[in-house]
């Protein structure tokens, strides 16, 4: 299967548990499962060039001048991870199906769920480390709405938060690492970055791009001192933390340092900070673990500890190390996702998690008894069992290690970590399965249904094979060290053995093990030694430093942003003008290149009014009924202006906005009070009147400037004058720039216009559902109304004309490709049309007579012009190209068909959606309860007297 | 010059002065009121010599273009006096 197919399935699957959520449980959780094995079997299919040692990669240029280019590859390294990512995944999703109560929307879970699978695939089978970063982000969010899924509980928010935080700021981090290394070598390909380890390693930048890297995968795979987030994102149901915290999203930054290892690893710096960082975090979590009492912290922060194991392995730098290391990371996603469910069950069953709340479950859930307590032993070092057999090649690579010229250090750490891990893995054990029967549990314990314990059981069938017959994964281990090591370093010829003979590593692992026995005896007085040291609490330490950013950035803010338009204004303006003064001073003026035209006595008494008006607008702001007259002035003085300018397609647009504006405001002053109180003293007015002036002077001199000449030697508009006819096929320029040129502005701004209506609607709406709503209901009238809700005179003329306005859109639209008008005038004329029905015949009766709902229509016109836009895929052209041609039907003349005019429909339809839904909205807020809906379209209707009376 | 486009060039010129100066006199009544009533009909009073400013122009310039603007602004102008007619005497406009 094609890697992109690979790669896509999770995405595009992410849809159908959604679909699926109305079919039950086991449809949904069965179409996820299905999802992912397809995607599991097309890696599969893979498996034989794989293993003949090739690479397998498949590219499409995405942003080739950006270098961010869509190519994946698939080695040994990436096949092992997406195997794990995906073979795991399998399992939890089986799992998650029983574990997931019927409180919880599966859809949603499972939704969740497959975008991270994607995003993970993604970032172990990326080639562009663009790419990567891309979906690294993506995992980072996805993990974010998995872990807050229970979002009821507020530990799963913070959690989530936290962990979304940490993440994204390494990931911040690292998205400057992988620019600095990409920069080095001139290439965002990872299979170019792979062969140059010695240019690399030579750059002045190495250090700040290995940093940032490091920080990039140290937040994500939990490494002191970025390893708080992981106990608390263990608040996310147990499915959750098994896939996250066992094979996928901490094992990320793992993957990251074992694909960069070639090019980064060997340098001093890359060995005192992987490694030292790998050690402290091992020891500490293991230390931790031995005496958390939530089952699922223990295994958290074995999990942190075992993520330093693996670090520390990369670590070093050498060969044995990277082989160990890969080792490792198969074996800690088998017993720890094991231990995960069993915790899981455990929870699922006894209602609690407190390791002092449980105790001589063996007899009550054998099945989950067995299963933790191997996965357990494993994870503890036990012979037989594949974690023994990783743990001593770490020992034994530790011993060959020397930090800081000390040669004891390095293995004395080591023995430390794998002893406490012993400790909380015999602790674990003890505490829950043995020891007395108890009858105070939370819930009746009992082992659950397969399947619940049958993924768990799976996997420990895989912990027992491996570690008693090693030899069965010992070459595809290789391979994928190999894939590991690139052209860097020689594979090494050890074999991985259960017994290696009397080599330091077995006293090391003998004297962990036993140490982890004394550890549990003891621990009841450890405990309390532990509980009455004091140590720094991370969450608090985290939202203190979250809280002393958010007060920074408060006071950074608010001053500038304190909620007052004039502020903004105000700061807006003068940061404008400022920067347009610098401009001038600094810049070079071109010589004038056209005369001013003489004004004419007729322009010059247009002019006269718009200035009159404006001071109108400024010296009567305080009545706003006035004030809105004023502008309507302004409006109306400056739509002719737009004709004397021989710019009818302005003219129109801004004639009709201007209509539909004065509307949507008188609708809005219906809430306020006539006239606007004085709040500003008479300083602030001087101040702000000097910006006003300033601002108003400043673009004056920018029109006056760019009157005279052109702002770049042949402007834009002689290439659309030129092309208008010959490539879109239209003679109205304006409306060629519209839906051709610039077609993909234009689909974004009907998407902006419909969902601003939509959330006018949504604001209103709540207004409505809130309690606001007695208000608004019992609102009186602060001056009396004349009666008449309805006349009649207005009725019967706004029927008449509707059908005229109607057609006066259709033809505006139908000319617009070639002479002034198009779709988004139409649609305003349509919108006035409609508006003139309520405005006459009144809101309930119009609103009866609708047969679709504003938000259809915005979203009918969206999808139109989209898949107009769409269309043109199919004839291999990009996004959103026109085509043309000209039909000829007797007796008409010939005349012009373009996709264009599709589009242009579209955004005509959501112009209308928009705007009517927007209108509708306001006009909701003014229903009151003490004017009864008119049922008749006329107050007085002589028709209708006369029924009655016949009637009577 | 013919005779005829002379006749032509005067009757534009001094029907241009004519709507100019009706149209600034509506102004002068907007802002003197004193009524709501007053000022919402000088507005209508505007739009209806706005309508002449864009035919007369669009003769002066001998093109056919300017039609469409006049025709909308001729259909719906009155939508917006209604609409302040309506404020003023029901305070909601659509009801």
């Amino acid at each position: 299967m094609s890697l992109f197919l690979i790669v896509a399935l999770p995405f595009l699957g992410a849809l159908l548990p959604g679909l699926m959520n109305q079919a039950g449980r086991d449809a949904c959780s069965g179409v996820t499962f299905m999802v992912s094995l397809a995607a599991f079997i097309g890696l599969l299919t893979n498996l034989p060039s794989v293993l003949a040692g090739e690479v397998v990669t498949v590219g499409i240029d995405w942003m080739p001048l950006l270098g961010l280019n869509f190519t994946l590859m698939l080695d040994g390294l990436g096949f092992f991870f997406a195997f794990l990512i995906l073979g795991i995944g399998l399992l939890i999703i089986a799992y998650a199906r029983h574990y997931l109560s019927r409180d919880d929307n599966m859809g949603e879970f499972f939704t969740y769920l497959l975008l991270f699978q994607g995003a993970m695939v993604g970032i172990v089978l990326s080639d562009n480390i663009l790419l990567l970063l891309v979906f690294w982000e993506l995992t980072s969010l996805s993990s974010f709405l998995l872990i807050g899924y229970w979002k009821h509980l507020p530990e799963g928010r913070q959690g989530a938060r936290m962990a979304l935080a940490v993440t994204g700021m390494g990931g911040l981090a690292m998205i400057g690492g992988m620019l600095i290394l990409g920069q080095i070598v001139g290439s965002y390909e990872l299979s170019v970055i792979l062969q140059h380890r010695d240019l690399i390693q030579a750059d002045p930048l190495y250090v700040p791009a290995l940093l940032l890297i490091l920080l990039g995968a140290f937040t994500k795979s939990a490494q002191f001192p970025f390893h708080f987030w992981l106990p608390h994102a263990m608040a996310a149901p147990t499915p959750v933390s098994a896939y996250l915290h066992s094979a996928t999203m901490v094992k990320a930054g793992i993957f990251l340092m074992a694909r960069m290892w070639p090019v980064l690893s060997g340098t001093p710096e890359w060995f005192v900070l992987v490694t030292g960082a790998g050690l402290i975090t091992m020891v500490l979590g293991a230390v931790i673990a031995l005496f958390k009492h939530d089952l699922k912290s223990v295994l958290a922060f074995s999990t942190v500890s075992h993520l330093g194991l693996i670090t520390m392995l990369l670590g070093t730098g050498t060969a044995f190390g990277a082989f160990a290391a890969v080792f490792h990371i198969l074996n800690h996603a088998t017993f720890k996702a094991a231990l995960f469910m069993s915790a899981g069950i455990i929870d699922h069953e006894t209602h609690t998690r407190d390791i002092r709340r449980l105790g001589g479950l063996r007899h009550l859930m054998p099945i989950t008894a067995v299963i933790m307590t191997i996965a357990a032993l494993s994870m503890a070092g036990v012979p037989l069992l594949n974690g023994f057999l990783s743990k001593e090649m770490m020992l034994e690579e530790s011993t060959q290690t020397v930090m800081f010229n000390t040669w004891w250090l390095v293995p004395a750490l080591a023995t430390l970590a794998a002893l406490f891990s012993a400790g909380y893995s015999f602790r674990l054990i003890a505490h829950t399965f043995f020891g007395p029967k108890r009858d105070d549990y939370p819930a009746a314990p009992h082992d659950p249904g397969f399947g619940l314990w049958g993924p768990p059981a799976f996997l420990v069938v895989l912990v027992v094979t491996i570690g008693v017959a090693p030899f069965l994964v010992e070459d595809f281990v290789k391979i994928v060290t190999a894939s590991v090591l690139g052209t860097t370093a020689e594979l090494p010829h050890a074999y991985i053995k259960i017994w290696h003979g009397l080599v330091p590593a077995l006293y090391m692992s003998l004297a962990a093990v036993g140490g982890g026995v004394i550890l549990v005896i003891m621990h009841s007085v450890l405990q309390k030694i532990w509980d009455a040291t004091p140590r720094p609490e991370a969450k608090v330490i985290f939202d203190a430093t979250i809280s002393s950013f958010v007060s920074l950035a408060r006071s950074l803010i608010l001053p500038l942003h304190n909620g007052a338009f004039s502020r903004y204004a105000a700061i807006a303006a003068v940061t404008i003008i400022g920067a347009g003064y610098f401009a001038w001073i600094t810049g070079v003026q071109g010589a004038a290149t056209r005369a001013p035209q003489a004004a004419t006595p007729v322009a010059l008494a247009g002019w006269a009014m718009l200035v009159a008006a404006t001071f109108g607008l400024v010296f009567l702001h305080r009545n706003r009924l006035l004030a809105l007259i004023m502008m309507g002035i302004v409006g109306l003085m400056v739509s002719v202006g737009f004709v004397y300018f021989s710019a009818p397609d302005l003219a129109m647009t801004q004639f009709t906005v201007e209509a539909v504006t004065i509307i949507l405001l008188l609708l809005a002053l219906n809430f306020m009070p006539n006239r606007s109180p004085v709040e500003s003293t008479v300083l602030h007015r001087v101040r702000d009147a000097f910006v006003a002036v300033a601002g108003g002077f400043g673009a004056m001199a920018m029109a006056w400037h760019y009157l005279l000449r052109d702002a770049v030697a042949t402007p834009i508009s002689e290439f659309h004058l030129a092309n208008s006819y010959k490539g879109g096929g239209g003679t109205n320029v304006v409306n060629v720039i519209l839906v051709d040129f610039r077609g993909f502005d234009t689909y974004g701004e009907i998407i902006v216009l419909g969902i601003a209506a939509l959330l006018i609607y949504a604001l209103t709406e709540t207004l409505l559902n809130g309690p606001v709503r007695a208000r608004l209901l019992n609102r009186v009238p602060d001056q009396p109304r004349a009666g008449g809700m309805h006349p009649m005179m207005m009725v019967v003329l706004t029927r008449v004309i509707m059908p005229v306005v109607l057609m006066v859109g259709f033809y505006i639209f139908m000319r617009g490709h070639n002479e002034p008008g198009g779709g988004f005038i139409a649609g305003l004329i349509v919108s006035i049309a409609v508006v003139m029905q309520y405005m006459a015949s009144g809101f309930s009766w119009a609103s009866s007579r609708l047969r679709y709902p504003y938000h259809g229509v915005i979203g009918a016109g969206v999808l139109l012009a989209g898949l107009t836009g769409i269309g043109s895929w199919f004839v291999n052209k990009p996004f959103l190209t026109t085509d043309f041609t000209y039909v000829r039907i007797p007796p008409f003349e010939k005349f012009e068909l373009a996709t264009a005019a599709i589009f242009d429909l579209g955004v005509l339809l959501a112009v209308v959606g928009a705007v009517m839904l927007t209108l509708e909205s306001f006009s909701r807020l003014a229903r009151t309860a003490h004017t009864k809906d008119s049922v008749h379209p006329m107050d007085i209707d002589p028709s209708r007297q006369a029924s009655t009376e016949e009637g009577a | 010059m013919s005779a005829a486009t002379e006749l032509m060039n005067f009757a534009l010129i001094t029907a241009f002065i004519v709507v100019a100066i009706s149209q600034m006199l509506s102004m002068v009544r907007l802002f003197i009121g004193p009524t709501t009533g007053d000022r919402i009909l000088a507005l209508d009073t505007m739009v209806v010599n706005a309508i002449g400013l864009i035919v007369l122009l669009g003769m002066w310039q001998g093109t056919r273009m300017y039609f469409e603007p006049a025709l909308l602004v001729a259909m719906l102008g009155f939508v917006s006096t209604v609409a302040y007619a309506r404020f003023v005497l029901r305070g909601d406009i659509i009801e």
